[in-house]
């Protein structure tokens, strides 16, 4: 069970997904509505000549959630929905377009305007996706992970700092003499290690995790998830861990986000969310994994698709493909609240109680 | 099985370097029955994705078939000159593609990509090709396909791309579709969508199929048989679910034991230390016995061949003793 | 130290543009002659014959004698001399010295010029970029020989009397400045690949500042096609100052590069003197082509698509 867990009962769930009233002293980082839009208009040459108007992309639309000190919140959801989004705002990418993101107490706006305190940055760090574009290929694998270390004079002498490398690379399972090497001479799984030890050299408490093995193989990601595990018992780290596929955010996570479309649709405690899922958007999605264990059980794919976010359907964006919409979801845009038994939830079938609560999997 | 439709033996393919030969799929031999589904399961680099190029015909210099032998129909087809090769391409052997968007023309509208692969293999008028494409793509699930028709690879999704691609190599009903990674580039949800796809146009068909993937999961809701691939090699090849609920082969375990499952709390992975070695440097004997929890001398000398072991083959010593009964 | 040395050595010496190299014939036979070009014209005081700028040497009894093959020609002065009795061959040997040193500074002048801004415009973006690009378009409807015949105008009228011994730098200067542009726009392409990527993320994620990613992360990762340019961009840079010195703004003729020799022996071409104007002209034919020889080859073999 997770450090985090909590008896069963109706009365925890709107406490810790809240607003800032539920503020309590173990959460380190807490987004509050926070939205991202990007221009996306044809320029303005273009848009003047050929009359056509701006067109914004909102990428991230009122997303709020809590990430208390130690665990790990998961967040899936397929291409396109924001999640990676959500991870640049949070270490300061992206600027925020609304709303507010806090770690700590302090607002993290000052990382995307490169006038943060050394302190914050070296707090919150993050691994990409890509082991292949994420270090640079010109470099030796000692200065990547000397990078953060130099930056911020974490320790001082090149003996020193060779020290504290070789000590980070066997920490990650790799030898001191690797560092020698550059990133080609790596394979996936082993660059993504390199890249874990540069993200621990400035001894972070919180790191996001953009999909860090969907590039890997399946033995390679048990190889790294292990690893990362290992890693949050020993050093006490905070996980975002984002990712499109929900077997690995059931084995790593202690909660879970679904996105759809630049929105939270659910949020809750992995148990709940993977034994009764309520909202049918996370249904869709736990009904469409291939059933490894060949149950047999007839599974009926969802059909349609990803609406184009540039025009989202209105009201809720998942209607069109919703067994369950009416003429409220078409027009209205749900909240997400929190919902009967567990978690929060956005969606008005639930809040109105026209679905019934039935048990995904044993 | 005794009159497989698709017969690969012994397959050898090679890449000449500068710094020598390598060898990246190395003595890899199967069958596939009429309609049946076999599943290519492995890692990157494990030769899956060569051996369906190499049965296409479509290995890319200076990669080149060494040895072996590839029977369509009990008719070999490895050493067929290129214009032969072509025919049999689309007529008799279908292919899919992890990109759709590199398997179609972005210049052409899909119809007119359509009506020329009927055309090339079925003896048809224009109309009756247009008739034809329209009906496929309907098969394919592509709703309001009359309009749709006109229309060119950008104006569709990643998923309707993968349905027009499919449309495409089913054409002109082939008896065997290479799938590679179909459904890799696609959302879950559309994923499940491509493999009911894929089932139901087989089922209908009696198409066979050869699934290149690196998903498990895949293998386990399309396939009837699997072949477990590493390092250039078939590792365990059986029934599906044989495989997949108790796999033999040591790599076979660790493989199943690493993937995250929905079902039960694990605070670790099953873990097979080390990687997949690369192609210049492939350990004598059994290629996994540097990885191998269970490795003995014999592994490290002589390289093991499919032996039974249980309701699938296995390549790994382990299974000696049931190979001496059925060598006597 | 020595360890880090012999490593650095052997993985140049296994790398793949190594192994290119060694598997071009083209290229070596380039690099070959280009290696000679550069050895006659660093080490042109030792080799030649005669020294064609001391006037001590000079014997105008000697002028416009042809090459030692021909009825009347002086062992002495293997490919004749020039009107003021100037040995050909030397002042071959300490003109392409010029003309090297000119192709050389312009190019590196160009490079520092155009990679910096095309870094500058890739990773900043926005109006910035902006601003730079369209001053590169502006540039381009230019012909680079005019910019170059107007900085050497304005530089006259200047600095009147100077002139002479600043004809070297106003001609690095005015050929250097007409090329910046392809540098810029290839860097800038390169640079807006590369910033999106990963590892230059990382680095504004430990708050690396933004200049020191430039340098340290993007630049390396952009040089590659900027070394191709480079080296075709010598050739050009030589041809630009020969056609300049040819035109008379260049070096003055008591110093002559190639093209101020070429313009010499140009006015006793009609005259049968064809040697004072030919042998110069080979060479420069043969030190540019075998710089872009070597520039196709450098292309060809950093091009991952081609390999």
């Amino acid at each position: 069970m997770s450090p985090t867990g909590r008896p069963e009962g109706e009365h925890r769930s709107a406490q810790h997904e809240g607003g800032p009233a539920s503020a309590g002293a173990d959460v380190l980082l807490r987004v509050a509505h926070a939205g991202k839009t990007f221009d996306v208009s044809p320029p303005w040459l273009a848009r003047t000549l050929g009359g056509q108007p701006r067109r914004l992309l909102h990428a991230v639309d009122d997303v709020s959630f809590d990430i208390r000190r130690g665990e790990t919140l998961g967040l899936v959801g397929e291409s396109g929905c924001g999640k990676s989004t959500v991870a640049r705002l949070i270490v300061g990418l992206y600027r925020l377009s609304s709303g507010s993101i806090f770690y700590a107490g302090e607002s993290v706006a000052a990382l995307a305007s490169g006038n943060a305190p050394r302190s914050l940055r070296r707090r919150l760090q993050m691994i990409f996706q890509d082991p292949y574009a994420s270090l640079n290929p010109r470099w030796r694998v000692a200065d990547i992970v000397a990078e953060p270390i130099r930056a911020h004079r974490l320790v001082v002498g090149g003996k020193a700092i060779r020290a504290r490398v070789d000590a980070l690379l066997s920490h990650v399972g790799l030898a001191a003499a690797d560092g020698r090497k550059y990133p080609h001479q790596f394979s996936g799984g082993q660059r993504q290690r390199i890249s874990i030890a540069r993200a621990l050299a400035s001894e972070p408490e919180f790191l996001v995790c953009d999909e860090p093995t969907s590039a890997l193989d399946v033995s390679v990601q048990a190889q790294v998830l292990n690893l990362m595990r290992d890693l949050q018992r020993e050093l006490g780290l905070t996980y975002l861990f984002i990712s499109h596929n929900l077997a690995v955010v059931h084995h790593v996570a202690d909660r879970v986000g679904v996105m759809y479309l630049g929105r939270i649709v659910e949020l809750a405690d992995k148990k709940p969310l993977f034994a009764t899922p309520r909202h049918p958007y996370t249904r869709m999605l736990l009904d469409a994994i291939p059933d490894l264990a060949m149950t047999g059980k007839a599974r009926t794919p969802v059909a349609g698709e990803v609406p184009n976010p540039l025009t989202p359907p209105p009201g809720c964006t998942f209607h069109p493909r919703c067994p369950h919409a009416n003429d409220r979801c078409r027009s209205e845009v749900p909240k997400l609240a929190p919902a009967p038994l567990a978690g929060m939830v956005a969606c008005h079938a639930v809040e109105e109680r026209r679905i019934p609560i039935v048990a995904e999997r044993a | 099985m005794s009159n497989p439709l698709l017969e690969v033996r012994d397959l050898r393919v090679e890449f000449p370097t500068r710094r020598g030969t390598l060898t990246a799929v190395d003595g890899v031999s199967f069958a596939i029955a009429p309609g049946e589904v076999l599943g290519v399961v492995g890692e990157s680099g494990a030769g899956k994705s060569l051996t369906g190029a190499a049965i296409i015909g479509l290995l890319e210099p200076p990669g080149r078939i060494a040895a072996g032998e590839i029977r369509l129909d009990g008719m070999r087809i490895d050493n067929l000159p290129h214009e032969a090769m072509r025919r049999i391409r689309g007529r008799r052997i279908g292919a899919i593609f992890q990109d759709p968007l590199t398997s179609l023309d972005p210049l052409y509208s899909i119809g007119r990509q359509l009506v020329e692969t009927i055309r090339t293999h079925l003896d048809m008028g224009d109309a009756a090709a247009r008739r034809r494409a329209i009906e496929l793509l309907g098969e394919v699930g592509i709703p309001a396909a009359g309009q749709r028709i006109d229309q060119y690879p950008h104006q569709f999704s990643g998923g309707m791309r993968q349905r027009v691609v499919i449309a495409l190599a089913i054409a002109a009903q082939p008896q065997l579709i290479i799938a590679d990674e179909p459904t890799t580039a696609l959302d879950v949800s559309i994923q499940a969508q491509i493999i009911a796809l894929l089932k139901r146009l087989c089922r209908d068909h009696g198409t066979a199929v050869m699934l290149v993937t690196h998903d498990m999961g895949v293998i386990a809701e399309t396939a009837d048989r699997v072949a477990v691939m590493y390092a250039g090699r078939i590792a365990e090849i059986g029934p599906v679910a044989g495989v997949i609920r108790a796999p033999r082969h040591p790599y076979t375990i660790g493989l199943m034991g690493s993937i995250p499952s929905l079902v039960g709390e694990r605070e670790h992975l099953l873990q097979i230390d080390g990687t997949m070695p690369r192609l210049n440097a492939i350990p004598t004997g059994c290629a996994f016995h540097p990885r191998c929890e269970r490795v003995f001398d014999r592994c490290q000398r002589e390289r093991p061949d499919l032996l039974d072991a249980g309701a699938s083959r296995a390549a790994c010593w382990l299974y000696a003793s049931g190979s001496r009964k059925e060598g006597a | 130290m020595a360890g880090r040395l012999a490593d650095a050595l052997r993985d140049s010496w296994d790398s793949d543009l190594a192994w290119s190299f060694r598997h071009s014939p083209y290229a070596m036979v380039a690099a070959i002659v280009f290696a000679a070009c550069v050895g006659t014209a660093v080490l042109a005081p030792w080799v030649a014959p005669h020294n064609p700028f001391d006037l001590a040497q000079l014997d105008l009894s000697n002028s416009l004698k042809p090459p030692m093959w021909i009825a009347g020609g002086d062992p002495s002065y293997p490919l004749g001399t020039d009107d003021q009795g100037r040995d050909i061959l030397s002042t071959i040997f300490f003109g392409a010295r010029i003309s090297l040193e000119v192709g050389i500074a312009a190019v590196l002048f160009s490079m520092g010029l155009g990679v910096a801004l095309g870094l500058l415009a890739g990773y900043v973006g926005g109006k910035t970029d902006a601003f730079i690009m369209r001053v590169a378009d502006v540039q381009l409807s230019f012909p680079a020989i005019l910019i170059a015949l107007l900085i050497d105008g304005v530089a006259r009228a200047v600095f009147p009397g100077a002139h002479d011994s600043m004809a070297f730098w106003v001609l690095v200067l005015s050929i250097g400045v007409s090329g910046w542009v392809q540098y810029a726009r290839t860097v800038r392409g390169s640079t807006m690949v590369e910033k999106n990527k990963e590892y230059v993320q990382a680095a504004r994620l430990f708050g690396i500042h933004p200049l020191a990613i430039m340098a340290r992360h993007v630049l390396p990762n952009v040089l590659g096609p900027v070394l191709v340019i480079a080296t075709i961009h010598i050739a050009t840079a030589i041809i630009t100052e020969a056609t300049l010195s040819f035109l008379g703004v260049g070096v003055p003729a008591t110093e002559p590069s190639l093209g101020t020799l070429i313009r010499i022996g140009n006015d006793f071409m009609f005259s049968g003197e064809w040697w004072v104007t030919l042998f110069p002209g080979l060479a420069l034919v043969i030190m540019v082509l075998a710089i872009n020889l070597l520039g196709d080859w450098l292309r060809d073999a950093l091009n991952p698509r081609l390999r």
